[in-house]
């Protein structure tokens, strides 16, 4: 049995942007494939640069938006200067900006077509008026967290740094099968 | 899946435990190892630039400590821990992630001799100069800050016993100055007190003593309450500015509200090398597995021993807080209502000379140079740990000729007075 702090609320309600359920966070870092990462920055020392690396190293199809470095190569990957120029569908927009320029990041994210399943906010960022109008049209929110940080504390791995991941669980962790050090999201 | 927060004695058994993903283990394995195999080369360049989570070389991490670091964020209500060799270990990776030379910090007086000395001392090596509050009253820390004042430090239940340090005020002060207020929570233990629920920012612990509880293992911890905020404070270069060791990696943004518990790893942890074994973060989570019922016993059997010594002809005053005649009784009940802990002093009339003989009269109680032990002890501050401060540094530290001090196990509590009761018939 996996104990998970604090207590769950069922997302089907509106959403409190103060407490995820540790299922919600889990359901979109399980169901995404394509990222498209706004502010993605060539600097290897910067957060961005950081979460790039480890969600393409845990699979995810990391697509890098920065009109400054449009055109050119991060970690394999070709950056486009804004949503609109991404010429594959996306699952989730990441916004790396502060939190007044992810009002106008989430109007582009609105604008595209397909719809992206869901917007997320890196930690410190938060804009309820941009999370309002893209839960209005179906779309999952996220803000004020990192998917590094929420993909470590759901899957055990963030525990190695003595950090608390506030979960119980009597089960063994999962091996992602890709390493020793990469543990699973899944954990029973 | 539950929908309540699991209580103190759960997390106590099972935070930072999990059956050992490899082999099923159920008790946590000691990873008596050096050092740890990579992914391959991309994974290596990911943990030495802190890129991924994961496991290196055991002076800077190793699982069984994480487990330890972990139970006890989870046990203080913290966001990360760092398992350090000692509790001098701790602070001093404290204070070298928050200070730099020339730099001031402020602490209580009545502190473990040790800390006076490593304060007085150690740190001048280093030009981190403290500057000595009385913890009865708090305005003396807000009198005593400068814009050098870099951190205030205090320990929640003060060495060498029977004082409660009253967080909140001294909290509010360091809130309202914005300086990190670090305690040392060793003597009361996340059991009897939590100081990040009184506004502490940083917990430090020798875990030598309730943490581990058995007396057979030395070892620290630091505590990030997450609640400072260093990023972007030009005051704490080591969380703010570009670090040079990490490519220019700002470790107070990038790792957020556990950036303290980082920053002190892989700047103190790494580069000074306090690392703590396997072995005795094993032994300290087993003894954390029982905190909760020790503690209990701890502060119940000290309450006890404390209310017979304060009827004896031979003792001319008995400072625990749990007694109801105690000057800080209501601290006490305010911040600790469990139980006021297992330490605590006493005056004997006899003055020094009779704090020497009851030392080696007594039987049951080991005469050492520790704390919360199962097995009850006792010393002689003024001959021992507090030995190399002056006569007026003594005092000041509730350590006088007279005093002795007894750290109160987990024995009967009728065997233990009637040890003390024989010891002072023959003193």
């Amino acid at each position: 049995m996996l104990i998970e702090l604090p207590c769950p609320i069922p997302y089907v309600l509106a959403m409190d942007h103060s407490n995820y359920p540790n299922d919600y966070i889990r359901g979109i870092l399980n169901s995404v494939k394509t990222i498209a990462l706004v502010g993605a920055s060539a600097n290897p020392a910067r957060p961005s640069w950081i979460v790039t690396k480890y969600l393409l190293e845990r699979g995810y199809d990391v697509i890098p938006v920065n009109p400054g470095i449009a055109g050119t190569e991060l970690l394999g990957k070709k950056v486009y200067g804004s949503l609109a120029e991404v010429p594959a569908p996306i699952d989730m927009v990441e916004i790396f900006r502060n939190s007044e320029a992810a009002g106008p990041i989430t109007d582009e994210a609105l604008a595209l077509d397909p719809l992206p399943k869901v917007i997320w906010m890196q930690l410190s960022v938060r804009n309820d008026e941009a999370a309002a109008k893209a839960e209005a049209k179906g779309i999952k929110v996220v803000m004020d967290r990192c998917p590094k940080i929420e993909f470590g504390r759901l899957s055990g791995e963030i525990s190695w740094q003595g950090v608390n991941s506030r979960m119980l669980s009597a089960k063994k962790p999962v091996l992602s099968g890709k390493g020793f050090q990469k543990l699973s999201l899944n954990r029973p | 899946m539950t929908d309540r927060l699991p209580g103190f004695d759960t997390l106590a058994i099972h935070a930072g435990a999990a059956p050992d993903a490899a082999t099923g283990a159920r008790a946590t394995p000691i990873y008596q190892t050096t050092s740890f195999v990579f992914d391959d080369v991309d994974h290596a360049a990911s943990l030495f630039g802190l890129q991924a989570f994961g496991n290196i070389y055991s002076r800077i991490g190793n699982p069984t400590c994480s487990v330890l670091e972990e139970r006890v964020a989870a046990l203080e209500g913290g966001t990360a821990a760092l398992a350090v060799a000692s509790g001098h270990a701790a602070e001093f990776l404290t204070f070298h992630t928050l200070l730099q030379p020339g730099d001031e910090f402020i602490a209580a007086r009545k502190l473990y001799g040790g800390s006076i000395n490593q304060f007085n001392h150690a740190y001048k090596n280093f030009g981190w100069n403290v500057v000595w509050a009385d913890s009865d009253d708090p305005s003396s820390f807000e009198a005593a800050i400068t814009p050098r004042t870099k951190a205030i430090f205090v320990e929640s239940i003060a060495n060498p016993g029977g004082v409660i340090v009253d967080l909140q005020a001294i909290a509010a002060i360091a809130k309202r100055h914005r300086i990190p207020f670090i305690v040392d929570n060793t003597m009361a233990s996340p059991y009897l007190i939590r100081p990040f629920e009184h506004g502490a920012d940083i917990i430090v612990h020798s875990a030598t003593k309730f943490l581990g509880g058995h007396g057979n293992s030395v070892g620290g911890l630091i505590v990030d309450g997450g609640s400072f905020n260093f990023a972007g404070d030009d005051r704490y270069p080591m969380l703010s500015k570009p670090r040079p060791e990490y490519g220019g990696m700002v470790l107070g943004e990038t790792f957020g509200n556990f950036g303290f518990a980082i920053a002190a790893r892989v700047l103190g942890l790494r580069d000074l090398g306090p690392a703590l074994s396997p072995f005795n973060a094993f032994l300290i989570l087993n003894g954390i597995e029982t905190l909760p019922l020790r503690m209990q016993r701890h502060s119940d059997n000290a309450l006890a021993v404390a209310e017979h010594l304060a009827n004896h002809s031979k003792i001319s005053w008995v400072s625990y807080p749990g007694l109801r005649s105690d000057r800080y009784h209501n601290l006490a009940k305010q911040y600790c209502p469990k139980g006021a802990g297992a330490v605590f002093t006493f005056g004997l009339k006899g003055g020094y000379e009779a704090g020497v003989k009851l030392v080696s009269n007594l039987k049951l109680f080991s005469h050492l140079a520790n704390i919360g032990d199962t097995r009850s002890l006792v010393i002689h501050p003024a001959s021992t740990t507090h030995r190399q401060l002056t006569d007026e540094q003594k005092t000041q530290a509730g350590a006088g000729p007279e005093v002795v001090r007894l750290s109160i196990g987990l024995e009967d509590k009728e065997d233990l007075i009637e040890d003390l009761n024989q010891a002072l018939d023959a003193a």
